[in-house]
C-alpha cells in the first residue's frame, strides 16, 4: 500500500514542485521588471534578435497561411455560392487566432529556444553564479530584457503576420481564383471590428509573455551539461507551445 | 572574518561536509588543501551563499549569512571578489567587456577611467592585446589570469579563489602567487586560496586548512602544517601513494 503511494506520489510532488518553482519564477520576474527593467541597448537588441530576425520565417509562414486559407476557403464558400466572403474569412480568422497562434509558435521555435539555450549554458558554465556573486541580479541581466523584447516583438510580428497572410489570400482568391478584388477587400472591410483587432493583440502579448516566462524558466533550471540543456530547450519548446494553446483557448472563450 | 560553524552538507546520500568548522581571518590568506573531489568548491561556494547547508551556518563578521534574504545577501556580497574553479567568463563578452563589465555597472567612471583600470589589471596578470578576444579564443592559462584580473579589479574585502593556477606553467604559477600576495600586502583583504599547489602555496599564505572527509583535519600556520606528525596530512604533502589516503 505504502508503495503504491510513493509510486504515484512522488511523481505528483515533483509535478507539484516545479509548478510552484515556476509560479515563483513568474512573480519573482514580474516583481524584477519593474524594479530592474535593464538598461536600453540590451532590450533593444533583444527586440532585433527576438523580433527583427524573425521577420523572414514569419513572413513566409504568414504568406502561405493566408494562401491556403485563400483556396481551403474559395472551396468550402463556393459550396454555398458564398465565395463573396472570402476576404471577410480570411481575415478574421487570421486577426482572431491564426495570426497571435502561428506567430507566437514560430517565435517558439526560433527565438524560445535559443533563449533557453543561452540561459542554460550560462547557468551549468557557472556564468549565472558568477553575476551573482557580484552582487548583480541575474534578472535584471539576462530574463527583463528577454521578457519586454518578447512583450514588444510578439504584438509587432502578429500584426505582420496579419497584414502578409491577408495578402496572400488576396493573390490566391482575387489572381488566382479570379473573384471580384472589390468583393474581398469590402467583405474583409465591413466584417473585421475593432474588438477582433484587440482580442488578437492582447492574444498576441499574453504569448509574448508566456514563451518569455517558459523559455527563461528551463534555462535557468538548466542543470547537468549539454544533454541538460538541450533537455531544458525541448521542454520549453513544448511547455510554451502546449501553453500558448491552451491560453488561447481560454482567451478566446472569454472574449468572445 | 569569515567563520564556518558546525557546516554540514550533503548532495543524495553523499555527505560531503560533516559538522565542519573553520574560522578564516580577517586579512590573512589562508590556504584550503585537500584531496581532489571532498568539498573544497562546494565549502567555498558556501562562504559566499551560492551554496545552502543543511545544517549549521556561515558567518561574516559575525552576520549569519546562511538564510539571509536577497538584497541582505547582495549586500555582503558587495564585498567579495570570487574566482571560479571553471573560472565563468561570461563568454558573450569579449576579455575585455568581461573585466570592464563589473566596473560599468558598479561604479560611475568614465570610459577612458575603465579601459585604463582594466588595462592596468590585464597587465598586472601578465596580459596584453587580448581585449578584442572571446573566452573560447584563450588557452585555459590565460582564462584563469583574466578571471583573476576580474576578481582582482573591484578591490573587495574578501576574495576567494578557486584554484587560481591549476593549469598555469610553473612560472606564470609562481608570479600569480605573487601577485597574489603583493595585491593582498598592500590592500589588506582576506584570501580564502582552494589549491593543489603544495607546498609552493605555502611560501606565500599565512594559514593552511586541510579538509579531508568531509572536516578540517588540521589548520595551522605553514610551518606548523610542515612539521606535523599526522599521517593523512603528511602523505599529502610528500604525495606518496602509500599511507591513509587510498587513491582508487
Ligand atoms: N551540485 C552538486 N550536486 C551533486 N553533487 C555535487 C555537487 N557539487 C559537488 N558535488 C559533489 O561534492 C563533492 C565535492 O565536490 P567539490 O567540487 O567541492 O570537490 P573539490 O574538493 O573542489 O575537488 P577538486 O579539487 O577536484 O576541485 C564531489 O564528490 C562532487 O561529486
Ligand atoms: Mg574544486
Amino acid at each position: 500500500m505504502s508503495s503504491l503511494f510513493s509510486y504515484l506520489g512522488r511523481p505528483a510532488v515533483s509535478v507539484l514542485r516545479e509548478m510552484g518553482r515556476m509560479v515563483l519564477f513568474l512573480f519573482y520576474a514580474l516583481w524584477m521588471l519593474f524594479r530592474a527593467p535593464g538598461k536600453p541597448i540590451p532590450i533593444l537588441k533583444q527586440i532585433k534578435f527576438i523580433g527583427a530576425k524573425s521577420f523572414f520565417v514569419i513572413f513566409l509562414t504568414a504568406a502561405f497561411t493566408g494562401m491556403v486559407l485563400g483556396l481551403q476557403g474559395y472551396y468550402t464558400l463556393t459550396k454555398t455560392g458564398t465565395e463573396g466572403m472570402l476576404g471577410s474569412v480570411v481575415a478574421l480568422s487570421l486577426i482572431r487566432e491564426l495570426g497571435p497562434v502561428l506567430a507566437a509558435l514560430m517565435v517558439t521555435g526560433r527565438a524560445g529556444s535559443a533563449i533557453t539555450a543561452e540561459i542554460g549554458i550560462m547557468r551549468i558554465t557557472e556564468q549565472i553564479d558568477a553575476l551573482e556573486t557580484m552582487a548583480l541580479e541575474p534578472f535584471k541581466y539576462l530574463m527583463s530584457p528577454k521578457i519586454l523584447a518578447a512583450l514588444v516583438a510578439l504584438p509587432l510580428l502578429c500584426s505582420i503576420f496579419d497584414v502578409v497572410g491577408i495578402a496572400g489570400g488576396y493573390l490566391v482568391g482575387v489572381k488566382m481564383m479570379g473573384l471580384n478584388p472589390g468583393a474581398y477587400i469590402n467583405g474583409m472591410e465591413k466584417s473585421v471590428e475593432w474588438k477582433d483587432v484587440y482580442s488578437g493583440l492582447v492574444k498576441s502579448v499574453s504569448f509574448g509573455f508566456i514563451i518569455s516566462w517558459v523559455c527563461c524558466y528551463k534555462g535557468f533550471y538548466t542543470t547537468r551539461g549539454a544533454e541538460g540543456v538541450s533537455r531544458s530547450t525541448t521542454d520549453a519548446v513544448v511547455m510554451s507551445s502546449v501553453l500558448i494553446l491552451i491560453w488561447d483557448y481560454f482567451l478566446t472563450s472569454v472574449m468572445m | 572574518m569569515i567563520e564556518l560553524v558546525r557546516l554540514t552538507k550533503s548532495f543524495g546520500k553523499q555527505l560531503v561536509l560533516n559538522d565542519l568548522n573553520l574560522k578564516i581571518p580577517a586579512g590573512k590568506i589562508t590556504a584550503v588543501i585537500g584531496p581532489s573531489g571532498e568539498g573544497k568548491s562546494v565549502l567555498l561556494k558556501h562562504m559566499i551563499g551560492l551554496m545552502k547547508p543543511d545544517n549549521g551556518k556561515v558567518m561574516v563578521d559575525g552576520e549569519d549569512i546562511t538564510w539571509m534574504g536577497r538584497s541582505q545577501l547582495n549586500r555582503v556580497r558587495e564585498r567579495f571578489g570570487m574566482l571560479f574553479q571553471g573560472v565563468a567568463l561570461f563568454d558573450s563578452m569579449t576579455v575585455f567587456e568581461n573585466v570592464a563589465f563589473p566596473l560599468e555597472e558598479k561604479t560611475r567612471l568614465s570610459r577612458d577611467e575603465i579601459r585604463d583600470r582594466v588595462h592596468e589589471a590585464l597587465e598586472h596578470v601578465g596580459l596584453k592585446d587580448v581585449d578584442e578576444k572571446y573566452p573560447d579564443q584563450l588557452s585555459g592559462g590565460m582564462k584563469k589570469r583574466v578571471g583573476l584580473a576580474r576578481a582582482l579589479l573591484l578591490k573587495p574585502d574578501i576574495i576567494l579563489f578557486d584554484e587560481p593556477t591549476t593549469g598555469l606553467d610553473p612560472i606564470i604559477c609562481n608570479a600569480m602567487h605573487r601577485l597574489i600576495k603583493e595585491t593582498q600586502e598592500r590592500f589588506g583583504f582576506t584570501a580564502v586560496i582552494v589549491t593543489h599547489e603544495v607546498p609552493s602555496i605555502f611560501e606565500i599564505c599565512d594559514y593552511v586548512a586541510m579538509l579531508f572527509r568531509g572536516r578540517i583535519q588540521m589548520r595551522g600556520t605553514p610551518e606548523e602544517i610542515r612539521g606535523s606528525e599526522d599521517p593523512v596530512l603528511r602523505q599529502f604533502i610528500t604525495g606518496e601513494l602509500e599511507g591513509p589516503l587510498q587513491f582508487v
